[in-house]
């Protein structure tokens, strides 16, 4: 398997105070990777490293083998080759749906207007939101929203996708039409990287989950092995904690 | 469909019967309150010992009617000289204002350049500009600059505004929540593209009453062009005045720049609500 994101030694702190220390995580070609840890462990900070929106204060990113940290790379195209999504949706409210999908494909990747609609409304098919096409965000769901969110990353047919916290703004019964769209992805391959408070779904779709703590990867392993049978104690005050709480 | 046979209860009629008798009750309140004020206020004006003399030399129908025609041809100067300087005030305040909001120390230069134009203009009065620039520019014979006070009176009106409008558009920009950027160059979009596509079209949406009020403002403000001797209204009307003494001119001209503004003045009132409805969300 090739592996399609590496981390060495990343570190990253915001003034004096250090939010990753030394993280060191390889994800390989269809691997799902889900960071699980309490709030301000660094795990939305990590995506935003990967993406290149935060500059690194050391270690080293390589996407598909080439260093991205290297700060003579173009970021707009390495951005191009990375689908985020957000936890707040992040839709361009100014914007349609449809123009909202078609925006990068038209303007980063130069696809004529006539050619990127047809793409776009066959993705918001695949999210089931081909009705919605005309209209804005403000008149969607959260749910609607986050899975336009979602056809607008994949639309550019990205390398990896980063999600941040995708459904934590979502009420309840929102929650479930995303994850299903995520497990269908998984199913296909997709290379992603996500972050959740969805013990449940982390078990379903992770094949590794890495516990952050303390600007570290406190353990890491499959969702069996981390989830279910933690070594270590912090890992186990965690889980308990949230199970606790949910 | 269910048949709904609601009948008010007795708590209810009660409720509507004193409603309504409240009603009633402001409603005279607010006509008594303002035939007193507007009526104590005419009779005031009406029955100073300076009114009949006021009255013939203000308000004197003739001579309103006599300098009508030369003050509303002042006036089409006026509003020509507004539309046109409100396209280069809306461009050059949106360049100030993006260049403003640049980052990085390759642009320093140009922000401090653009900081120092704001801080200038927005300091000094635009009477002081147009007396300065109008007299003064035209005065240093500088080649292949036209020496028309007019060009000069715009530029004068251009350069002070854009200040202001700057301002008005970098709040606009700086009101853009960062994940909006955040997202566009997630996308791969560049700074440019994320300014051009996502971040300049919600500003500019979010301040557009803010601007149209600025016009408000420009439309009168046009009229200052007459200290430079340029025929506009107000200078049309001061002409009038001076074959008799009459100031009935003045009074026209007012009406005018006053019936000017205030289709403006309301359409902004009705944008902006507009606007407030459909932004009230409440949502990020």
């Amino acid at each position: 398997m090739t592996a399609v994101l590496e981390i060495d030694g990343l570190r990253k702190a915001f003034g004096s105070h250090v939010v990753l220390r030394q993280i060191d995580l390889t994800v390989a070609k269809g691997e799902c990777v889900v960071l699980i840890g309490a709030s301000g462990s660094g795990k939305s900070t990590l995506l935003r490293c990967v993406n290149l929106l935060e500059d690194v204060d050391d270690g080293v990113i390589r996407l598909e083998g080439a260093e991205i940290t290297d700060p003579s790379v173009d970021v707009d195209a390495i951005r191009a080759r990375i689908g985020v999504v957000f936890q707040a949706y992040n839709l361009f409210p100014h914007m349609s749906v449809l123009d909202n999908v078609t925006l990068a494909p038209r303007r980063v990747h130069g696809i004529p207007r006539d050619e990127a609609e047809p793409a776009a409304m066959a993705m918001l098919e695949r999210v089931g939101l081909r009705d919605k096409a005309t209209a804005h965000p403000d008149a969607l769901s959260g749910g609607q929203q986050q899975r336009v969110a979602i056809a607008r990353a994949l639309v550019n047919d990205p390398t990896l996708m980063l999600l941040d916290e995708v459904t934590s703004a979502l009420d309840p019964e929102l929650v479930g039409e995303v994850l299903d769209l995520l497990r269908e992805l998984k199913a296909e391959g997709m290379t992603m990287i996500l972050n959740t408070h969805e013990m449940g779904f982390a078990r379903d779709v992770a094949d590794t989950v890495c516990f952050l703590h303390d600007g570290v990867i406190y353990e890491q392993g499959s969702p069996a092995a981390v989830l279910d049978d933690p070594e270590k104690e912090r890992t186990k005050r965690f889980l308990a904690r949230v199970r606790a709480d949910g | 469909m269910p048949t709904d046979a609601w009948v008010p209860s007795a708590r209810e009629v009660e409720r509507t019967a004193y409603r309504r008798q409240r009603t009633r009750r402001s409603v005279a309140i607010a006509v008594a309150s303002s035939v007193l004020v507007f009526g104590g206020l005419g009779a005031a004006i009406v029955s100073s010992p300076g009114w009949p003399r006021v009255r013939a030399t203000y308000l004197n129908w003739d001579k309103a009617v006599d300098s009508f025609p030369a003050v509303l041809e002042g006036l089409w100067l006026n509003i020509r000289v507004a539309l046109l300087c409100a396209v280069l005030i809306g461009i050059l305040g949106l360049v100030i204002a993006v260049v403003r909001t640049l980052k990085g120390a390759v642009f320093f230069p140009l922000r401090v350049l653009a900081t120092g134009f704001v801080d200038l203009f927005r300091g000094l009065p635009l009477l002081l500009v147009l007396l300065l620039l109008g007299f003064g520019a035209p005065a240093l014979r500088l080649s292949g600059l036209p020496d028309s006070v007019l060009f000069w009176g715009c530029t004068a009106l251009v350069l002070s505004y854009s200040a202001y409008v700057a301002e008005v558009f970098r709040a606009g920009i700086e009101s853009i929540h960062p994940s909006q950027r955040a997202a566009a160059r997630s996308l791969g979009l560049s700074y440019t593209q994320s300014l051009r596509h996502v971040v300049l079209p919600q500003a500019v949406r979010r301040v557009l009453p803010a601007l149209m009020n600025d016009l408000v403002s420009l439309q009168k403000d046009s009229g200052l062009i007459s200290v430079l001797g340029i025929i506009d209204a107000i200078r049309a009307a001061q002409i009038e005045t001076a074959r008799d003494f009459n100031y009935t001119p003045y009074v026209v001209a007012g009406f005018l720049f006053v019936a000017l503004t205030v289709p403006m003045a309301r359409f902004t009132d009705w944008y902006a609500r507009k606007k407030g409805y459909s932004t009230a969300g409440g949502h990020l």
